[in-house]
């Protein structure tokens, strides 16, 4: 059964499946242990060009959609949901330049850079003193003859050390109010990265997240010329809950996968006789109907509305964006634990080939990413106002 | 109706400047207003001209200046008259 509708076929989700299966996944578990960054699979991922898969093929890149972009992190969600995450990290910061950089000079020549050099981009959104709240910055672009400076005190930054490039958010300028925002470039000899904290975390592990002070100097047209107001409802916040979904789904998809291998090996031992937990598989596999039918009517809602920049700042559409990732963060976590019950001793050890252990530790993970309260919050806000379901 | 406006903007946008300052053609997000502040600015608006926002106009542009909001709630028609200055 597919993943998700591929609009056009490059043979990238094929290039992805194989990825997946051959590099990422048998390295999953050591990536998980060691809470290291899965060269393996990222450069597998750059050799065989996916990481430019979303420039338009004008710059050299795959051209591919929001369709399949969701459909290749469903399927590297299967597999390693480290590679899977950065993968989707990346490919947001990379939708942001498409979609707001394309008219500057300055991105549309680093959009075919990217797809030459197929160069990793990580973000600096969020900042510690903001309450986690990425719609506002402390840190201010401060300009100074034909460049700018900028300093920034990051509490997460996945795979940082390993990035090319970072995409920065900041105050426009040291007298902006806090929500007047801006989105900058800043590439590898830009910047600075002062690692101040460690990742040991229960999931997501491989993604190496730690805090860090940035600093970085870089040319003015480096910083996008829209407002970050506009990237982030219109590009970063929509994207980020479809590929995050979509990689959560590949993970209840893997979760399923062994319930269904555990309960299919129960059925070869008593031929004729039902495994007791089957009913249980045949309830999560409904669940896992549910979170895929969620994640592909969100693409289409998406793509049907991706060039109306006023549609886009709808509030109905922010609060549908909002409950496919509170929606699918809880399902993630629920599916993986009903696959736990079904294998159960066989997929509480950590040794055996139905283990659900790490793909339990990673779903959590995915509640904590924008906090589903913060969300919630949001939407509760909107709805005192919204009518429209 | 732009006194009005104003005067409610006073009470819940939260902006990070004298609300008289501020042209009726600029951008009130650049002046602070967040999403969260909108959302109330909303509801004082419709509890200052007794109108309520269909949802079609819950969207950025609306609340982007005060010359839009005093034009949506215009087209609401609240019966008051649509002052210009």
């Amino acid at each position: 059964m597919p993943i998700t509708v591929l609009s056009r076929s490059f043979g990238a989700l094929e290039r992805a499946q194989r990825i997946g299966l051959e590099i990422a996944a048998p390295f999953a578990d050591a990536v998980d242990k060691d809470a290291r960054f899965p060269t393996e699979a990222l450069d597998a991922l750059r050799t065989e060009r996916m990481l430019g898969i979303f420039i338009p093929t004008e710059f050299g890149g795959g051209g591919c959609s929001i369709a399949d972009l969701s459909a290749i992190c469903a399927t590297l969600g299967q597999y390693c949901s480290a590679t899977a995450m950065i993968y989707a990290m990346h490919q947001i910061q990379i939708a942001c330049i498409v979609r707001h950089g394309a008219d500057s000079s300055f991105f549309a020549t680093y959009l075919a850079e990217l797809a030459d050099t197929q160069a990793l981009i990580a973000s600096a959104t969020s900042e510690i003193g903001v309450g986690g709240d990425v719609r506002s910055s402390v840190c201010a672009i401060e300009h100074d003859d034909g460049s700018f400076s900028l300093a920034k005190r990051a509490p997460v930054i996945s795979y940082g050390e390993y990035a090319d490039a970072i995409l920065a958010t900041a105050r426009r300028t040291p007298d902006a109010p806090p929500n007047d925002q801006v989105l900058a470039l800043l590439k590898r000899d830009e910047f600075t990265l002062t690692q101040t904290s460690g990742w040991d975390t229960l999931g997501f592990r491989g993604t190496c997240s730690p805090a860090f002070t940035l600093t970085a100097t870089a040319p003015d047209d480096h910083i996008l010329p829209a407002s970050y107001a506009d990237i982030s409802s219109q590009t970063m916040l929509p994207v980020s809950h479809i590929v995050w979904s979509s990689l959560w789904l590949g993970i209840a998809t893997a979760a399923v996968g062994r319930a269904r291998g555990y309960i299919r090996a129960e059925a070869r031992k008593s031929p004729g006789k039902t495994p007791a937990a089957s009913v249980r598989l045949a309830e999560v596999v409904s669940r896992l109907q549910g979170m895929r039918a969620l994640v592909n009517d969100s693409v289409r809602d998406y793509e049907s509305i991706m060039h109306d920049a006023d549609a886009l700042s709808a509030m109905n559409f922010a609060i549908r964006m909002n409950n496919l990732k509170l929606s699918c963060s809880t399902s993630v976590v629920d599916i993986v634990s009903q696959s736990l019950l079904i294998c159960g001793m066989a997929g509480y050890r950590a040794d055996s080939k139905f283990s659900l252990g790490r793909l339990l530790r990673d779903a959590y993970g995915a509640a904590l990413m924008i906090n589903n309260d913060r969300i919630y919050g949001a939407n509760a806000a909107m709805l005192l106002v919204s009518k429209d379901d | 109706m732009i006194d009005k406006i104003r005067d409610t903007l006073r009470q819940h946008a939260r902006l990070n400047r004298d609300v008289s300052a501020i042209s009726v053609d600029a951008d009130l997000y650049a002046c602070g207003l967040t999403s969260h502040a909108t959302v109330n600015l909303m509801l004082g608006l419709e509890d200052t001209f007794q109108v309520e926002f269909p949802e079609r106009m819950l969207r950025r542009r609306t609340f982007e200046t005060i010359a839009n909001i005093r034009d949506s709630i215009a087209e609401l028609g609240t019966g008051l008259p649509v002052s210009k200055s």
